[in-house]
């Protein structure tokens, strides 16, 4: 039992519908059966009674006049007919005179005449007595056990009781014809069952499949993140409809909550190398420039030998290369500037425009802007240079590199955009990290940079790069509050 | 039924006591034929009815009767003019009857009863074997079917109303022997003539009985005339009998009632059987 319980519902489904299927149909079937055994029995009965009474009269001149011939016609009659022996036939007929005996019988050889009635089966004895019971009725006597029915008929008027006629149906023909009719009922069933179990089966199929993808889904989430569960896999208001809906929704807070997470766990990151490479910036700054004051006084206040003078001139070239180094990570966005004019965008793409010509690269360029905006106008233009510069160097020639900038909501929105290669996973997830992409060009400080401006003016920058028809695209969102300017 | 033959024979007397008008002479000749032999036999009836009325260019009715008992009332009370009966009811109203013709069966005037027994007692070879048996007899003024065995039995020196544990009537031979075929009756005394015929059309039933044993022989069952019958009548009707097997549809006739032809017959034919009935009181 526990084994069928444990059953997937795959199989439980249709099976017990199978079972619910099959029970009703034997239910109904038998309830049937029974029915028309019991209808059987009363036409039967009924046709009996009928035959008896009949008969009972005519028989009372023949047993009165002792004409057994007459007698015998009358009750071997039934007997006669063309259509054979039909299901209400007796099996036979019997006259007992007012002792008990056999005054004459469609039987002879088994029942002859003048013969005990008692004598003639172990069953009789019982039928005589209750025959011997006063009444005028016609009365049906069934024994238990007994495979035969006794319908027992006096033969009198008024007062003259010349006997007793007996019928004697085998409850066989009542058998045989129920048989028949179980027969049919079994047909019917079954052909019911057969058109019902396909029926049956399919519909347990399309219940339990939807639940099962469900189960399978919700098994899955502990480990990881699955996938939707498409709604044309069920698409009904039921309660398996709602948990579907539920389901969904579900899987859609989780993805929010995790996407959110590991979206605070790189800024974080990003923060904490910003702060990191801050400080050593500042840290490596400060001595920096006084060894380069030093160096520029040695070289000034001294006679040096040509060999010193080299050796300073590297040593100076060294230096500088740090200086230039450390003052690129030493962004600082919120420098004293004034506000960012349409102008300064024109500024920018005339500046990229012969780059991106000597890279066959179409630049197309969308700008809203018709007003100064509050936005340091330096840190804007670095920006967006360096998303323009990467957007040219990643696109391959002929290929389109668009800006859009727009503002809205008081919100200033640059949209830069490429049909290159688009990144890996992991380039994206350390995109914005110092040194990243130390790529073929450049020290990977262009996209820092850009992020550290972003946050540093509260806003936020974001990478979507992926192939959509075949169409590589890669794009850069920035979007930066204004009026943040301090 | 006993009740609506009472009132029949009230009505006959009725008629039997108006006087007699001319317009008789021109009535129909009434044929009475009792259930010796072929009792169902309607369409053969109906064909013999057809060819007495050509033969004797005038109408014929015939006469019907479940019982002997029933056509003899009807020959005394004038209501029939002719009557196939047995040769039993002849001797006893030979005084008011005229012999007519005689059938010759297998080319003989004669005829003789079967002992038959039922399937069960097939073991049974003789009449004293059935003692204490169901009995079945044909009618109570049938020669073969009751007046014989009775006789036998009075041989025997048996008492032949308590001989058997119970006897009944059948009315006719056919029946008779269809008694004995279902086991009804375990044994009976039946028209030789109507078992071979009945053998002949329908063995099915015959089958079932087993012949014991066989009578001496007696008058078969012949044609007579109320002694009143106008001479003329009387005549023309045993020409037409005697003549029956000259013509091909008489033939015909002949064939299917299993008989040779008519004869005229003597009553000399019939001792035999008065002598039985002496040994009962009857003659």
């Amino acid at each position: 039992m526990r084994f069928l319980l444990n059953l997937s519902f795959r199989f439980k489904v249709p099976l017990w519908g199978s079972l619910l299927i099959v029970g009703t149909a034997a239910i109904i079937s038998s309830t049937l059966l029974l029915r028309s055994y019991g209808e059987l029995k009363s036409d039967l009965l009924r046709d009996a009674r009928s035959q008896g009474g009949t008969m009972a009269a005519t028989l009372f001149s023949a047993v009165l006049h002792d004409q057994v011939w007459r007698a015998y016609e009358i009750i071997k009659a039934p007997f006669r007919s063309e259509s054979g022996k039909s299901p209400g036939q007796a099996e036979s007929i019997v006259v007992l005179d007012r002792r008990g005996l056999v005054y004459v019988s469609t039987n002879p050889e088994s029942m002859p005449m003048l013969a005990d009635f008692r004598q003639l089966s172990p069953e009789f004895p019982a039928l005589a007595d209750a025959i011997a019971r006063p009444g005028s009725e016609t009365r049906v006597l069934e024994s238990e056990g007994s495979d035969h029915l006794f319908v027992s008929t006096p033969i009198r008027e008024e007062q003259a009781h010349l006997g007793t006629l007996v019928q004697i149906y085998s409850k066989k023909v009542l058998y045989s014809r129920f048989l028949k009719s179980a027969e049919q009922a079994a047909l019917i069933a079954f052909l019911v069952i057969v058109l019902l179990l396909p029926i049956g089966w399919y519909w347990g199929q399309r219940t339990a499949v939807p639940l099962l993808r469900l189960t399978e889904r919700v098994e899955e989430l502990g480990r990881r993140l699955p996938d939707d569960l498409a709604p044309e896999l069920y698409d009904y208001q039921d309660e398996l409809g709602r948990l579907y809906q539920a389901y969904n929704r579900t899987l859609q807070q989780l993805r929010e909550k995790a996407q959110i997470e590991g979206q605070m766990i790189h800024s974080e990151r990003l923060a904490a190398i910003g702060r990191l490479t801050a400080g050593i910036a500042h840290e490596v700054n400060n001595p920096l420039v006084g060894m380069l004051t030093a160096l520029n006084t040695l070289r000034h206040h001294d006679e040096l030998s040509p060999r010193m003078q080299k050796t300073l001139t590297l040593i100076e070239r060294g230096l500088l290369q740090i200086k230039d180094t450390v003052g690129a990570l030493l962004v600082e966005a919120k420098v004293k500037s004034r506000d960012l004019l349409p102008q300064d965008l024109d500024d920018v793409r005339t500046l990229i425009e012969p780059q991106a010509r000597e890279q066959g690269v179409n630049l197309q360029w969308h700008s809203q802007l018709q007003t100064p905006l509050p936005l340091p106008s330096s840190s804007v233009r670095q920006v967006l240079i360096n998303l323009l510069l990467n957007a040219v160097k990643a696109s391959g020639h002929g290929s389109d590199v668009g800006v859009d900038i727009t503002t809205a909501e008081s919100t200033l929105s640059i949209i830069v955009v490429n049909g290159g290669q688009t990144l890996t996973d992991s380039q994206t997830e350390h995109l914005f990290e110092p040194f990243a992409n130390t790529g073929d060009r450049g020290r990977g400080l262009g996209l820092w940079v850009c992020y550290q401006i972003v946050r540093q003016l509260g806003g936020d920058i974001a990478v979507e790069s992926a192939t959509r028809d075949g169409n590589a695209k890669t794009s850069f969102k920035v979007r930066l509050p204004l009026g943040v300017r301090q | 039924m006993k009740v609506s033959r009472r009132a029949f024979l009230v009505s006959c007397a009725a008629l039997a006591m108006t006087p007699a008008t001319p317009a008789f002479s021109t009535r129909a000749l009434r044929v009475g034929m009792t259930p010796a032999f072929l009792h169902t036999q309607h369409g053969l009836l109906a064909d013999w009815r057809g060819y007495m009325e050509s033969k004797l260019n005038r109408q014929v009715e015939i006469v019907q009767r479940d019982s002997y008992r029933e056509t003899m009332d009807l020959l005394r009370l004038e209501q029939l003019d002719f009557a196939w009966v047995c040769s039993y009811p002849y001797v006893y109203l030979k005084k008011q009857l005229r012999l007519v013709a005689v059938p010759l069966y297998r080319s003989r005037p004669y005829y003789s009863a079967y002992l038959i027994v039922s399937e069960k007692n097939r073991h049974i070879k003789s009449l004293s074997q059935l003692r204490g048996k169901v009995f079945a007899y044909a009618d109570p003024y049938s020669l073969t079917g009751s007046l014989v065995p009775r006789y036998q039995l009075r041989e025997m020196g048996e008492d032949p109303e308590k001989f058997f544990s119970k006897t009944f009537f059948t009315y006719s031979h056919r029946k008779l022997i269809e008694a004995v075929a279902d086991g009804l009756a375990q044994g009976a005394s039946v028209d030789g003539y109507v078992w071979d015929s009945l053998n002949a059309l329908k063995p099915e039933i015959t089958g079932r009985t087993f012949p014991v044993s066989q009578s001496i022989e007696f008058g078969f069952p012949p044609i007579v005339a109320r002694r009143a019958v106008a001479e003329g009548d009387f005549a023309a009707v045993q020409k037409m009998l005697i003549g029956m097997y000259q013509d091909q549809q008489g033939n015909a006739l002949l064939r299917q009632l299993n008989l040779n032809g008519f004869i005229y017959g003597i009553p000399e034919l019939y001792d035999g059987v008065a002598e039985m009935m002496r040994a009962f009181g009857e003659s």
